[in-house]
């Protein structure tokens, strides 16, 4: 393996890493919190119903647009780290 | 000035605009057709994609679903939304540096192989076809509605509006009628949310007022709507599901069927950079969201508003004379959208949950069944009339609807003639054939889509409401998987693309015809379709996602007794892995 492949498999599984725990925020708080998990947050009330009606109707859609734009930001400077960015 | 010349001015208008980019941006090369020349700046991509996406679906039906169905219904949401969150990582970044035109040549070059090429192509245009099915009758509503115009009429002209800036401009002239559809289409809706969202709760943002208190009864708005829907039967608005299996499974279907729908993954391909088209995904949903958190706010408003027009006293007392109903049931009512039926003859208009469960409370109090049936997708076009809106409002809504159905079809439109054009005749009939000549092509069979997607609104098939789930399970069952598994496997070779592409769309099509009849053809279904007949529970919606399970378990299965992918396909993962070295979008 040269210098060039390790560099770029550890490029790689940095993108996995983040990859998947992106991924678990994002079913935590759809599948999670607005779904399955929904009875167990009941006690928390949100204006006139509870917080896992929240996050179905609105926390998740906020928390995907957060997860998009920390994935972006923190991939674009990974490709720079590694010096495998675009000219 | 009457409605009708209001309605004129806010639709011409909108036309007139569109029209006049036609005319500007007209495309000279295939680079241009296909990806606009592969320049888009990514905020701006990110508003072409809000509005490719956001069909008739989106802006006129999905209220109106959530509003009956409440909590049980917020799958759409998260489920409409949360597939850019699998794009944005799983997908766009590695397509764009594959830097090709369309979907299906990816899974061609990845998976070496004709065959799959065709797999993914026939994928492509069945999904893209019944969606534009969708999108075509949705303006058909729109026009008969609000133009006065018979529904075959308005969608002639939508036709030719169309044909005028997809035909010249491709994706050039798509991209920027997208961008003003979008601008229009989100004006359009959300406008009237403020409005009613002041009456009824006194906060401007209708994501707020949603979870505010109702000004007139002092108690959360959700609270208030759970008890007035109580008192006629119905679930509460806010109550939980039973069968989160397949709550959970139709979210997912719809996340999955999301990021795998060609239209919107070809959307990518027009950014320069892969770092680029990270950040479109994130304004798309930025700008998708706009409409997305406004929808619940109109959903819940509207049912409220809707249930206080009919019970001015309350649901406990009277309910209003169908002699002293207001304009808009009669207007919509021409439709028929919306029927009355006096069963218990007093001449009110009692609208309730005709079920067992309700039936000793109902012959308390004289009613025999429910009187008034109201279709679910005219609850956004009729907002601003229930809520007493000015005029041009109601203009407002009319060029709305018809942006969000044309910008989707325009873009289905394109993915299916880049298809027949580049992948068929391009790629296989005539490989010699210049550039110019595949230009020529491409406008042809957009011309032809055009005209089919045209006619198949008018005469729309029995099953216009059905294609939808038809559409979303091959894309989530067929299309996602093999591009996932393109970029993250470098062991999944062409034999075994191909038999998880089959199986996943075979078992999901099957499924579907099981229950919603062989070919949508009505009464050959082999099960009734309810609850109880559903394999574990789930419904012919959700099984996308179990389709596309089976696409992975079947491809991986039979890669790994077969032989592994040449080097040079190693080499190709490899190359879609790493932003360096990504150039523009190119035909060879």
């Amino acid at each position: 393996m040269t210098e060039h492949d390790r560099n770029a498999a550890a490029y790689w599984s940095a993108n996995l890493r983040l990859i998947i725990g992106s991924l678990i925020v994002w079913a935590l708080v759809s599948y999670g919190f607005g779904i399955l998990l929904r009875p167990m947050l009941a006690g928390i009330s949100v204006g006139g119903t509870d917080l896992g009606f929240w996050f179905a109707q609105q926390g998740s859609i906020l928390t995907f647009i957060g997860l998009i734009f920390f994935y972006a930001w923190r991939m674009n400077k990974l490709d720079k780290e590694f010096g495998l960015h675009e000219e | 000035m009457s409605q009708f010349a209001i309605n004129l001015i806010f639709v011409g208008g909108s036309f007139a605009l569109y029209i006049a980019i036609a005319i500007w941006a007209r495309a000279g090369s295939t680079k241009e057709f296909y990806v606009a020349g592969g320049g888009v700046h990514p905020v701006m991509n990110g508003m072409a994609t809000a509005a490719d996406w956001m069909s008739a679906a989106s802006f006129i039906s999905m209220a109106g679903l959530i509003a009956a169905g409440g909590y049980a219904n917020s799958t759409y949401l998260m489920g409409w939304t949360g597939g850019y969150v699998l794009l944005a990582m799983l997908l766009a970044p590695y397509l764009r540096k594959f830097g090709k035109f369309t979907v299906p040549e990816f899974i061609g070059d990845r998976f070496y192989s004709k065959n799959a090429r065709f797999v993914a192509v026939a994928c492509l245009i069945i999904a893209s076809v019944t969606y534009v099915i969708g999108q075509m009758t949705g303006a058909g509503v729109a026009f008969s509605r609000f133009l006065e115009v018979e529904s075959d009429t308005g969608l002639m002209i939508a036709g030719v509006i169309v044909f005028l800036y997809a035909v010249m401009g491709g994706m050039k002239g798509i991209t920027y009628t997208q961008v003003a559809q979008y601008v229009v289409l989100i004006i359009a809706y959300t406008i009237p949310a403020v409005f009613i969202s002041l009456q009824l709760t006194g906060n401007f943002l209708p994501p707020l007022g949603l979870f505010a208190d109702h000004v007139e009864s002092g108690i959360p708005l959700l609270q208030k709507l759970d008890m007035v829907v109580r008192d006629l039967g119905f679930v509460d608005y806010t109550a939980d599901v039973t069968n989160k299996l397949n709550m959970v499974l139709f979210t997912l279907s719809l996340m999955i069927g999301t990021a795998g729908l060609p239209h919107v993954i070809i959307r990518f391909f027009t950014v320069p950079k892969v770092s680029d088209a990270r950040w479109s995904a994130g304004w798309a949903l930025v700008f998708i969201a706009l409409l997305y958190l406004t929808a619940p706010a109109v959903a819940s408003m509207a049912r409220l508003n809707l249930l206080n027009t009919i019970y001015p006293a309350g649901p406990t007392a009277d309910a209003i004379q169908y002699a002293e109903r207001p304009d808009w049931i009669k207007n919509w009512e021409q439709t028929g959208l919306i029927k009355f039926d006096d069963k218990n003859a007093d001449g009110r208009i009692q609208l309730y949950n005709d079920t067992a469960a309700f039936k000793a409370t109902a012959d308390a109090r004289g009613w025999n069944g429910n009187e008034l049936t109201v279709n679910n997708d005219i609850l956004v076009l009729a907002n601003p009339e229930i809520a007493n809106l000015p005029g041009w409002v109601i203009g407002l809504i009319a060029a709305g609807g018809l942006a969000a159905a044309l910008s989707t079809a325009a873009g289905l439109l394109l993915a299916i003639s880049s298809a027949v054009s580049h992948d068929l005749i391009k790629g296989s009939i005539n490989p010699q054939i210049s550039e110019k000549g595949e230009l020529l092509a491409a406008r042809i069979s957009m011309a032809v889509a055009i005209v089919v997607a045209t006619w198949l609104g008018m005469n729309p098939p029995g099953f216009a409401a059905q294609v939808v789930a038809l559409a979303f399970g091959i894309a989530a069952a067929s299309i996602f998987p093999a591009l996932m598994m393109g970029i993250f496997s470098k062991r999944v070779n062409n034999k075994g693309a191909i038999a998880g592409m089959l199986a996943g769309l075979l078992s999901t099509v099957v499924y579907i015809f099981l229950f919603l009849g062989w070919f949508f053809i009505p009464g050959t279904a082999t099960f009734a379709n309810t609850p109880d007949n559903w394999l574990f529970g789930i419904s012919p919606l959700s099984f996308g996602a179990v389709g596309a399970m089976i696409n992975f378990i079947v491809a991986f299965a039979v890669s790994s007794v077969t032989e592994a992918p040449p080097v040079r396909i190693q080499q190709l993962v490899e190359s879609v892995r790493y932003p360096k070295g990504a150039g523009a979008a190119t035909d060879h």
